[in-house]
């Protein structure tokens, strides 16, 4: 077991790879009376192409099946885990991203159990073709929950504005009628190929000895047998550089439009620390310019082109990157060309000295901000890992960035070929 | 137990809260203003704590203000408006770093101190009203934020299922306020009516954090203080219910795909009751959890809902059902929600489950206790309720909760209104 000692954080890591390949971080946090813990898989919905393990042909699985595959695997042959997680006095949790399929606890009392309790059930799958049909109508009503939610509506659009092939420009949840298609095989499949605890990370934050919370982890998994090490081959097709279309509507009943504008960012090639250093400066520079604070806001603002809704955000991984910026607004159109514009700007500004200092302040508040949160940590902590980034060592990285870097940054960042605009508008009469 | 203590001091025209932790990383400041709920005043409560975060007499517009936030590491600056029970509360909420983690001297806390108490006690004015490009841009924003509560299925069906069945009571006042009070709203009126707030709500502040207190203290005697006119405002008014003869079922029509249904029941216990502990374990077992009866049945059993759950409100004493099912599966779901009321007044759950229940509430509020702005949640509820229990007492008097009461609770707990937001085509005719 190694320690991973973070000084000006005040915060101490203790992590060990298994013999199994499973990795496992602890984050002993003895003023907390919560212990929370995330078990996660490198598989998300972009997932949706690869080599079954044991076979030697590509298959394509049915879209929304990783988020499937997390609903299904609370349920057992004789019960439900949430109640197991009941009895123990925690709630638990699970979610699916475009990468990540994560599942979750969190207690205040009774973490041995519970934390037996994650790595038991998501270690022991049970599908049937029974249950796989009765799960088809649930998960048909929150895709139908997120049909009548024009913000989500909005930051798909966009992204599938952006992307010609790739899958992240599927709904994570799929569609009503590819779920359909879905049977308990493919989950096997899937499970399969993806579930070795070689493809997988532990985290536990929280009230508790990291010393025997390891050794309680390594018997849990010694104790399990396991198929060898297996390469997982994921295919993705390709991606052109460019956005697939620059601009895209959809109607809906809503009273306000909404108007985004999306940046197809690039990612190829980056590694860990480039790639957080990109994530560091897109965000530091929207916030400059776009958060209330910013310039580009105000003019906005006053002009009545945007409201409170306005937010923007920068997701890159390793397959595929974005930022989003928009809101409501009640001149879409106007907002859309403006907000070109303003990013087009942004190759002749030079930014001063004393500026970047006020934005490296900002975002380092930011983070100690966000570090309160061991949900936060725990969440984020996996997410960069699997991207090659150490969370702990954000703070370091933003206070070493240099106004050079940022206006490098800055020249090299924006370009037609790679934006795209949508919006939803209210649906008209009649 | 690491429940964070509080430690209460009145102070010139408001109350100082102190709650000293080693948990996080930074220090919140939240001030939480709290007057009657009148309708006339929903508007001017709406639009208010909007206008003010926006400028002060030394920080004259939105973009100075935020920059001053800004060099304080990224200070964040927050405000809303919302009903507990029959009382309108603001909130203004600050968070700041902690100097402990930064390379740097600068006296944060002073400074951050310093400038809300400039945004409270100092804004930009000119002529005894407030600034007109500010008020009218905010009025805007406002007007906006109340045409489109429709664009969000579940809270326009939350607020449609509240103004049926709560008529009569100031509880169904709009919390965004009115179009027609809007419009007719001047910079001058809404100053006006600043000056009434300022003074005579009644004004709380929570300062949580790694800090030493009476550093704390100090600072706050020096940065806050409040000229307050009147002390008539120290009465929580007490929540009214009307006697229910029969409930309603309400349908309404929208464009949408999936139907909100939404049930409003009577629990006729506050904050502060003596069963007040077991209506937790009651809405525990009923919808709070997912391993409760409404998701068992609703989602799990019939495969009807995404989501189906009920929460509580602490002041008024209302228990809301809400799920989200398809147009078609309106009768079904109800009867099955109905059915499980029943079952809880029947007592059918095991003491096993309401052990386990007790459990899980207790591992939520001490979850909720863990993040500071949900500890200051918790502990307002103290201010509302004029009763004032413990934390640590909030968490024991659960564990007394017996099954017998909770089968109280649930014969105690009354259908008031059904209400569904249906699609144009679909269901429940």
């Amino acid at each position: 077991m190694k320690e991973l000692v973070y000084d000006q954080l005040k915060e101490k890591i203790y992590t060990e790879t298994l013999d199994n390949g499973l990795k496992v971080f602890l984050l002993s946090k003895p003023d907390m009376v919560k212990t929370f813990g995330i078990f996660a898989t490198d598989y998300g919905s972009i997932d949706q192409t690869f080599t079954p393990i044991g076979k030697n042909e590509k298959v394509s699985v049915p879209e929304g099946i990783a988020h499937f595959l997390e609903h299904k695997l609370f349920e057992k042959e004789d019960r439900d885990v949430f109640q197991d997680f009941t009895k123990q006095g925690a709630s638990a949790n699970a979610f699916t991203s475009f990468t990540k399929t994560a599942y979750l606890f969190s207690a205040t009392s009774n973490i041995e159990k519970n934390v037996e309790t994650l790595l038991n059930f998501v270690q022991d799958p049970f599908f049937s073709d029974q249950s796989v049909e009765k799960e088809k109508g649930i998960i048909a009503q929150e895709i139908k929950m997120y049909d009548d939610q024009p913000d989500w509506r909005a930051f798909f659009g966009t992204i599938q504005s952006l992307f010609h092939e790739h899958p992240v420009r599927v709904d994570i949840a799929g569609t009503v009628e590819s779920i359909e298609e879905i049977t308990k095989e493919d989950l096997y499949t899937c499970y399969e190929t993806f579930y070795h605890p070689s493809n997988m990370t532990l985290f536990i934050a929280g009230n508790f000895n990291p010393e025997e919370m390891m050794k309680q982890v390594k018997d849990n998994q010694n104790a399990k047998e396991f198929a060898d090490t297996p390469s997982i081959q994921r295919s993705y097709p390709e991606e052109p550089e460019t956005v697939a279309t620059s601009y895209g509507k959809i109607e809906m009943p809503v009273t306000t439009s909404k108007c985004m504008v999306g940046i197809k960012e690039k990612v190829a090639g980056l590694s860990g620390r480039e790639l957080l250093k990109a994530e560091l400066l897109s965000s530091m520079i929207l916030s400059h310019y776009f958060s209330k604070s910013g310039e580009f806001y105000e003019e906005l603002y006053e002009n009545d082109l945007i409201d409170d809704s306005f937010h923007y955000e920068t997701d890159l991984d390793r397959q595929f990157g974005f930022t989003i910026l928009g809101g409501d607004s009640r001149k879409p159109d106007e907002l859309a060309e403006r907000v070109k514009e303003m990013l087009h700007q942004l190759k002749e500004r030079e930014i001063a000295e004393e500026d970047f200092d006020r934005m490296k302040k900002k975002k380092i508040g930011q983070f100690l901000r966000a570090m309160n949160s061991m949900e936060f940590i725990a969440n984020q902590f996996s997410h960069y890992h699997l991207l090659g980034i150490d969370l702990f060592e954000v703070l370091p990285e933003i206070e070493s960035l240099t106004t050079k870097d940022a206006n490098e940054f800055l020249k090299d960042w924006i370009n037609e070929e790679r934006i795209a605009v949508f919006q939803v508008i209210p649906q008209q009469a009649g | 137990m690491k429940i964070t203590k509080e430690k209460m001091l009145e102070k010139k025209g408001y109350r100082l809260h102190i709650l000293p932790s080693k948990k996080y990383k930074t220090i919140n400041i939240v001030a939480k203003f709290k007057s009657d709920l009148k309708k006339d005043w929903m508007t001017k409560r709406a639009l208010l704590p909007m206008v003010l975060q926006k400028a002060t007499q030394n920080h004259s517009s939105p973009r100075q203000l935020q920059s001053a936030l800004e060099n304080l590491y990224g200070t964040i600056l927050s405000s809303d408006g919302t009903k507990k029970g029959e009382n309108h509360v603001i909130s203004f909420r600050m968070e700041v770093a902690n100097e402990a983690y930064l390379n740097d001297q600068t006296p944060l806390l002073e400074e951050a101190l310093h400038l809300l108490h400039d945004v409270l006690f100092n804004p930009k004015t000119e002529n005894g009203a407030f600034d007109e490009k500010i008020f009218n841009r905010e009025k805007q924003t406002l007007e906006q934020k109340i045409t489109s509560i429709k664009d969000d299925k579940m809270s326009y069906a939350n607020m449609r299922l509240i103004d049926n069945m709560c008529k009569e009571e100031p509880y169904s006042y709009h919390v965004h306020g009115y179009p027609e009070d809007l419009e007719k709203l001047t910079a001058a009126d809404l100053y006006e009516y600043y000056q009434t707030f300022i003074t005579t709500d009644l004004l709380d502040v929570y300062v949580i954090g790694d800090f030493d207190e009476s550093e704390t203290e100090r600072l706050m005697d020096k940065y806050f203080t409040r000229e307050q006119s009147s002390n008539d405002t120290n009465i929580t008014q007490n929540s009214t219910t009307p006697n229910i003869d029969e409930s309603q079922e309400i349908i309404e029509q929208d464009e949408l795909n999936q139907g909100k249904l939404h049930l409003g029941f009577r629990t006729h216990t506050t904050f502060g009751d003596e069963d007040y502990y077991a209506l937790q374990i009651f809405n525990g077992l009923f919808g709070g959890f997912p391993s409760s009866k409404l998701f068992m049945n609703v989602r799990e059993k019939h495969s009807l809902a995404y989501y189906a759950a009920s929460r509580f409100e602490s002041h008024k004493g209302l228990l809301l059902v809400f799920s989200g099912i398809a147009p078609n599966d309106y009768d079904q779901a109800k009867t099955i929600i109905l059915e499980q009321v029943e079952a809880m007044r029947k007592g059918e759950f095991s003491e096993e489950e309401v052990e386990q229940t007790k459990e899980l509430v207790i591992n939520q509020l001490l979850e909720t206790m863990d993040s500071a702005q949900g500890l200051i949640e918790i502990l307002y509820h103290q201010v509302l309720s004029g009763h004032m229990i413990e934390a640590e007492e909030l968490v024991n008097n659960i564990r007394y909760v017996s099954k017998q009461e909770v089968i109280d609770m649930a014969a105690k707990i009354e259908l008031d209104t059904i209400y569904f937001l249906t699609s144009k085509e679909g269901g429940a005719q």
